[in-house]
């Protein structure tokens, strides 16, 4: 029990990393995506580098690079802030590519609709396309934030306190390896369970109405 | 001075040439109808005019100033120049009241209240006051279609180009959005695609008949039709005419 307010404490670093992670991918995701779509021949190239050399290399080598390596060329960050970063830049590739999914999934009639009432391209794909894209990624999007609160556990390799980090570190003190553990297991199974929960509410409620229904009428009566 | 003037368009895509040469003009609060058969550069023809899919030869002014001009704001061109599409296209996201503001919204730089206002005025002249908050997937097509009406009519444009505004729609729909367009006669420019003779019979002024990327015939519906000059519009209007009905 003495060990509650250090799990807590750890329990607070690996949601800020999670989130923080999430949010900054997220508008990481959107810039590649529609550079990826929309950018012309060497923006999108330079977004599809990006996206492959991140999903091509593991994320604990990522991290040794922005923790041990960037120092050599002058860049010395927190661990913490290493951790934020590697995660950031991590998640957004992977977010770009959900994204990129979804704008290609919408009608490209739309966005000429858009474009005949006079709309720039840029208004088109603000107004039109992205509100629509974000939408289609949400459930996408639940898997990044479960992916992430997991793979923060990650980091502790670099020395960043979060919730895995400090719990190894209590149970090396008192050699209850099975206590700690499943506690610690148990504490990301409910935030999981919590976070696709309230995501799934997000994505009712953003649903757009009479889209999609026909599909599922027929799948039930196909049934 | 003509409201639209199409002066020697050519587009090709690749090695095809589509459009070989097309030379018409309209005059203010005219309708004129395109027909011809398929794949002859109709729909190509509407692109062109609207700049979606620019001349690669030719020019085409509007309102005395030419719209071909490179250095010129499309955006704005496009305003006055209303479209609307054979399959709707529709903002999925966005219910019918929406669909039609936002353009007055986001273009025009009204308020929201004005231009939430306006479409309802848009929406009302359609037909579809009572639909204003349902979202596309809850309309049927001709609804869909009205509202794309109204969406092109809620910019105020000079001319509203149409293609093949029908051909998506199952035939007991097509009645209502063919009166729709019929009470639009005189108060805005059309140019429509359209198999629809009956419409190109009592509501155009003029009617042009394109093949193999050049204007074959054009003139009043009444000439077009009990007197053409060439045998290839006979023939056509003879075998459309059969499958379409007379009226």
């Amino acid at each position: 029990m003495e060990s509650l307010p250090s799990l807590l404490d750890g329990l607070y670093i690996t949601l800020i990393l999670t989130f923080i992670s999430l949010i900054a991918g997220l508008f990481l995701g959107i810039g590649l995506a529609l550079g990826r779509v929309y950018g012309g021949k060497i923006v999108s190239a330079i977004c599809i580098g990006y996206i492959e050399i991140i999903r091509g290399t593991p994320l604990l080598v990522q991290l040794f690079i922005i923790y041990f390596a960037f120092p050599s060329i002058g860049i010395t960050l927190e661990a913490i802030d290493a951790a934020l970063l590697g995660l950031s830049l991590n998640s957004g590739a992977y977010q770009a590519e959900y994204l990129r999914g979804s704008i290609q999934s919408i009608p490209s009639g739309q966005m000429v609709a858009a474009r005949t009432i006079g709309m720039t391209k840029l208004q088109s794909i603000k107004n039109i396309v992205l509100p629509q894209a974000l939408r289609i990624s949400i459930p996408a999007w639940s898997n990044e934030l479960i992916y992430l609160l997991k793979y923060t556990s990650i980091v502790y390799i670099i020395q960043v306190k979060e919730l895995t980090a400090e719990g190894k570190f209590i149970a090396a003190e008192t050699f209850k390896f099975l206590e700690i553990f499943a506690i610690i297991a148990i504490i990301y199974l409910v935030l999981t369970i919590v976070f696709s929960t309230i995501i799934e509410k997000f994505e009712k409620k953003l649903r757009i109405p009479g889209l999609g229904e026909k599909a599922k009428i027929g799948l039930r009566n196909a049934l | 001075m003509h409201m639209l003037e199409v002066k020697d368009i050519h587009k090709s895509y690749g090695d095809l040439e589509v459009l070989k040469g097309i030379s018409f003009s309209m005059n203010k609060g005219e309708t004129a109808v395109i027909i011809g058969t398929s794949g002859t550069g109709k729909s190509t023809l509407l692109r062109c005019i609207n700049q979606l899919h620019p001349p690669d030869k030719g020019e085409i002014w509007l309102d005395g100033v030419n719209i071909t001009d490179p250095k010129i704001d499309i955006n704005k061109i496009r305003q006055k120049i209303g479209f609307v599409f054979q399959e709707f296209n529709l903002f999925n996201h966005l219910t019918a009241l929406r669909n039609v503001s936002i353009g007055l919204e986001k273009v025009k730089g009204f308020t929201k209240e004005k231009a939430e206002k306006k479409a309802i005025e848009e929406l009302k002249r359609v037909g579809l006051k009572d639909q204003a908050k349902q979202y596309p997937a809850q309309l049927s097509g001709g609804q869909k279609q009205r509202v794309g009406i109204a969406r092109a009519l809620a910019m105020d444009p000079t001319i509203i180009l149409f293609d093949e505004p029908t051909s998506a729609l199952d035939p007991e729909l097509i009645g209502d959005v063919l009166d729709v367009m019929k009470s639009l006669a005189h108060k805005v420019a059309m140019l429509v695609v359209t198999h629809e003779m009956g419409f190109a019979r009592n509501v155009a002024d003029e009617i042009i008949f394109m093949e193999g990327g050049v204007i074959v015939e054009s003139g009043p519906p009444k000439q077009m039709f009990q007197n053409p000059k060439k045998a290839r519009t006979k023939e056509f209007l003879g075998r459309i005419s059969t499958l379409y009905g007379k009226d």
